[in-house]
């Protein structure tokens, strides 16, 4: 189970670089994916070694709202893209103070 | 055993080279075929922890539902990787840094500080573990809230979608055709509210906005 | 039970005040003339009551004519006792009388004076505000009510002088008063602080019956003296705070008639003769006012030698009176400064009351006696009446400005010592003030007549475009300036009937004090002033004719000098002022006691508040503490602000540089 935990570290990990480095908000989105995903399967990874049915439970929910996170993330570009914004995570600093 | 080890290995090398090919990527189609085929090796995974319901959920939702989402989207937005534009070097190049370091930390923490609750076998688990019968009655039992709050969730996505995708553009053209209208007729009390609503629902089109907005300044001192 | 003369005390007070919240509240429903008549009517019920009060008190023996009677206790702390007291004596009886009868004339003349002008009630509203403040002042029991008189008199002498508040000469002349009454206010409060540590008690009875156990000419006591008189000099327009009082004439001419010739003016007098024990007990002081009295009245003679604004000759010529007031009570002949206030009152408020008839027929664009001449016949009533008061004031014998002008001088005369000299420099300026009352008599109603009194003749009222009279400068009729009509003596009742009374007065109220066959005046007032050491001064009858003839003299010669000038030979004015042209430059610019002040004061003050400005201002407070603190707050948040880019991935960098954080903390912390 070990691995599974460190496994999991990686890939999280990745996405983290993965994350801070890429500038297309869709590509930010698809390793925000990948974090969850590991996440998921440190999850499971507990549950396997507890015996604990919880975790996979957990594991589901967390799957759901990562779909909910992904309607609405790629809702936004999509309105971004209709109003001509361009599709940079760069170019978004309006909120800079 | 052996045959599971094996399989972790492999199921494990193709979900780190899809993670890598996320990331690495440069067309961000590549990068979404990238995460399906990362969302299969976890799948396999998945089952090696007993956990088939959540697997199948995977392939199914995951790599089936989200997945062609994202190539809808990509398809639609499109989006080639080239940098517009001055781009964070500084980020760039510390990003990664503390990526390793959160690595590294938790590394240390499951192999070599010996955490009591990460042993290497786990315990036996019973029989229906990880079976829909098992999720389901969980699911019904223990956490119904959780349950039921996901749901409301979903719920509240579905109608987020359709809202940004959807009315927008109505508004956008009933504020246009009222801003243009303003330059004709005097300003009458329910006009002037209507255009209020107009000007704050429609924010396309900022360049016929402005003649308005100007009259309605000029008017209103 | 409190004594009767104390009720209607309270009576005289309340209906003035009545007046005034009445007609500020409804003045939306007072169409017409129906303000000008609650406001009249109000003073005259007040005249009745302090009729009533008068007769009450004299119905108490001698002795015991000093009644107090207290609304409510004001302040009750340790060391200060005062009441809200009125003090019913006969000289506050006095003062509420002639006070009450002459605003109550004045009040019936603006009725049609001010007729047709947009900020009538406002203006009946102020007035009678105006004549509650000194009836409050002279009928206050203790120096705090005394002051809080003495403000309010100040105030509604700001607000009736700017009454025609879009005239920029008129602002700046009610603020002009009002600075110099501060003065005299800040003087008044800091003497009522030392008689209170002096004598212990801010009540007239009790300080004035301490005042025997402070050493006589102790350094205290006349300091608080000396203050007293700043505060007297300012609100009575004396040296050198008189600059105000001439530039008050900007205010319509009832308010001149009423605050700056009968009323307010003498409040400075009736201070003096109220705190009598504490001058007489510091003699230096009394000596000071006397001379201050004496230069200033030799002062105003000469000035209104030789200006040319009719209101204006009017005013100094105020200015003068009351130094004649002013050094008849510091001499200590109390009867005989207050018996010359109040015939004053009646011919100064006459002759204002004249002018402002005269100026009226000019449209009210002028007021120069350069353009004035030869009204005598389209205005025989005016003529009349004016002659009538400038005779008074010139002391013309046998009317009232006679008995009373020489009885302060030969009182005077008979002190002896420096008081000999005041009272031949008094004579001197008698001399003087007989000849340019008749100056104005001879030029504005003899002559050639001008045009506005030629079409006055034919019939016609003379109209000129609004101007400000001053200045020229073009005006509306709208509120805040004079409005549209024009009323003169001869065609408003409302104006003759004051006019007329006053006339009578003037001519026949010197018969209440000749020497040696009437003394009305000095036995009423006696009974105020009986703890007076110099109650028995007298002159002997004698010395009191021979004074009066000397007066009479005067008054003769003057107004036959002024005969020879303005209506034999014209030439010899012309001629006089070439040949003295230094001199009459200095007079007619009032001895640049402005342009003085204008050095001294204005403009260092103006240099203080620019620098303020500039340096105080721009660079401590703006640059050190308001600067300094934001800069402060500016630099401390600097690096806060720099986190926040705008770029999503810095934050998202801080965010996994945070887990890193904090996971390091448990990977140590678990050890």
């Amino acid at each position: 189970m070990t691995w599974f935990v460190v496994l999991s570290a990686f890939i999280f990990c990745i996405g983290a670089a993965g994350v801070l480095t890429r500038r297309n908000p869709l590509v930010i989105l698809l390793c925000l994916e990948l974090m969850l995903n590991a996440g998921n399967l440190a999850l499971l990874a507990f549950a396997r070694g507890h015996g604990d049915g919880a975790g996979q439970v957990f594991a589901l929910v967390v799957m759901v709202i990562a779909a909910c996170e992904v309607v609405i993330g790629l809702g936004l570009i999509v309105a971004m893209y209709r109003h001509k914004l361009p599709i940079d995570a760069d170019e978004m600093s309006e909120l800079r103070g | 055993m052996l045959s599971e080890q094996i399989l972790f290995f492999v199921a494990a090398a193709g979900a780190l080279a899809g993670a890598v090919g996320v990331v690495a990527l440069r067309n961000p189609f590549f990068s979404v075929l990238a995460l399906v085929g990362h969302l299969l090796a976890l799948a396999v995974l998945f089952l090696l922890l007993r956990a088939e319901f959540v697997a199948a959920a995977q392939v199914v939702v995951y790599a089936g539902a989200v997945m062609v989402l994202y190539v809808f989207v990509v398809a639609y937005v499109g989006g080639s990787e080239e940098p517009l534009g001055p781009s964070l070097g500084a980020i760039r190049a510390v990003g990664p840094l503390f990526a390793v370091a959160l690595l590294a930390e938790i590394a240390i923490a499951t192999v070599a500080t010996g955490l009591k609750a990460v042993g290497s076998r786990g315990s036996e688990v019973a029989a229906g573990f990880g079976s829909p019968q098992a999720i389901g009655a969980l699911l019904m039992e223990k956490f119904l809230i959780a349950f039921e709050a996901a749901s409301f969730l979903l719920l509240l996505a579905a109608v987020a979608a359709v809202v940004l995708a959807g009315r927008r553009r109505g508004l956008e053209e009933a504020g246009g055709e009222r801003v243009l209208q303003l330059g004709r007729r005097p300003e009458t009390g329910p006009q002037a509210t209507d255009r209020s609503a107009g000007e704050q629902g429609g924010y396309g089109g900022r360049a016929i906005d402005k003649p308005a907005s100007a009259a309605r300044g000029g008017q209103s001192t | 039970m409190t004594p009767h003369a104390v009720s209607w005390a309270w009576v005289v007070l309340a209906l003035p005040l009545a007046g005034t919240v009445g007609i500020a509240l409804g003045w939306r429903t007072l169409g017409g003339r129906l303000a000008g008549w609650i406001g009249s009517g109000t003073i005259g019920l007040s005249f009745l009551a302090g009729l009533a009060m008068y007769t009450t008190l004299e119905e108490v023996p001698p002795p015991g004519r000093h009644l107090v009677g207290s609304a409510w206790e004001y302040v009750g702390t340790s060391g200060v006792h005062v009441d809200l007291a009125v003090l019913v004596d006969p000289l506050s009886t006095f003062m509420v009388l002639v006070v009450t009868s002459v605003s109550f004339l004045i009040h019936v003349y603006s009725v049609a004076y001010l007729d047709s002008d947009r900020g009538y009630a406002r203006f009946f509203s102020y007035l009678n505000f105006f004549v509650f403040s000194m009836l409050l002042l002279v009928l206050a029991a203790n120096f705090v009510v005394l002051i809080v008189g003495w403000a309010f008199v100040g105030a509604a002498s700001y607000l009736l002088i700017s009454f025609w508040y879009r005239r920029d000469t008129a602002t700046r002349a009610g603020i002009k008063a009002f600075v110099i009454n501060v003065i005299g206010d800040v003087g008044l409060v800091v003497a009522a602080f030392l008689i209170l540590s002096q004598l212990g008690s801010l009540d007239y009875a009790a300080a004035f019956a301490a005042v025997k156990s402070v050493p006589r000419d102790d350094g205290v006591l006349i300091a608080a003296c000396l203050l007293l008189l700043v505060g007297a000099f300012a609100k009575s327009g004396q040296l050198p705070l008189h600059t105000w009082l001439p530039d008050a004439m900007e205010g319509p001419t009832p308010v001149s008639a009423l605050i700056h010739a009968a009323t307010m003016v003498t409040a400075g007098v009736y201070l003096i003769a109220r705190c009598y024990p504490l001058f007489e007990h510091a003699p230096t002081a009394a000596a000071i006012g006397a001379l201050v009295g004496t230069l200033t009245l030799l002062f105003a003679a000469t000035v209104a030698l030789v200006v040319t604004d009719l209101k204006r000759i009017i005013a100094y010529s105020t200015i003068s009176q009351i130094g004649y007031m002013v050094l008849g009570v510091s001499a200590f002949a109390y009867s005989a400064g207050l018996f010359h206030l109040m015939t004053h009152a009646f011919f100064k408020a006459l002759l204002f009351m004249g002018a402002g008839s005269v100026v009226s027929a000019l449209g009210m664009t002028n007021e120069s006696i350069d353009r004035m001449s030869g009204f005598r016949k389209a205005m025989p009533f005016t003529f009349a009446t004016f002659t009538i008061g400038a005779a008074a004031l010139a002391g013309f014998p046998l009317l009232s400005g006679f008995f009373s002008k020489d009885e302060v001088l030969s009182y005077t005369l008979h002190r002896g010592g420096l008081y000999t000299l005041l009272a031949v420099l008094g004579y001197a300026a008698a001399l003087l003030t007989a000849f340019y009352a008749f100056r104005m008599v001879f030029r504005v109603f003899f002559g050639e007549p001008v045009e506005g009194a030629s079409s006055l003749e034919r019939g016609d009222l003379y109209h000129a475009e609004p101007r400000n009279p001053l200045t020229g400068e073009e005006e509306d009729t709208d509120v805040g300036f004079p409005g549209p009509e024009h009323h003169i003596a001869e065609r408003a009742f409302s104006m003759k009937a004051p006019m007329a009374i006053l006339a009578l007065l003037a001519v026949v109220g010197g018969l209440m004090a000749v020497p040696g066959l009437t003394a009305e005046v000095e036995h009423f007032l006696e009974p105020s002033f009986a703890a007076s050491e110099h109650l028995h001064e007298k002159p002997p009858v004698s010395e009191q004719l021979t004074g009066l003839a000397i007066g009479g003299v005067l008054a003769l010669l003057g107004i036959g000098a002024a005969y020879l000038v303005y209506l034999r030979r014209p030439s010899l004015a012309r001629s006089a002022r070439e040949r003295l042209s230094l001199v009459h430059r200095f007079l007619v610019n009032k001895w640049y006691f402005d342009e003085l002040y204008d050095r001294a004061f204005v403009r260092p003050g103006r240099a203080l508040g620019r620098f303020g400005r500039a340096t105080v201002e721009r660079v401590l407070v703006q640059g050190a503490l308001v600067g300094g603190a934001t800069g402060v707050v500016r630099a401390g948040t600097a690096f806060a602000r720099a986190i926040q880019t705008g770029y999503l991935r810095a934050y998202a960098l801080l965010l996994l540089a945070g887990v890193c954080a904090l996971a390091l903390y448990f990977l140590i912390a678990s050890r």
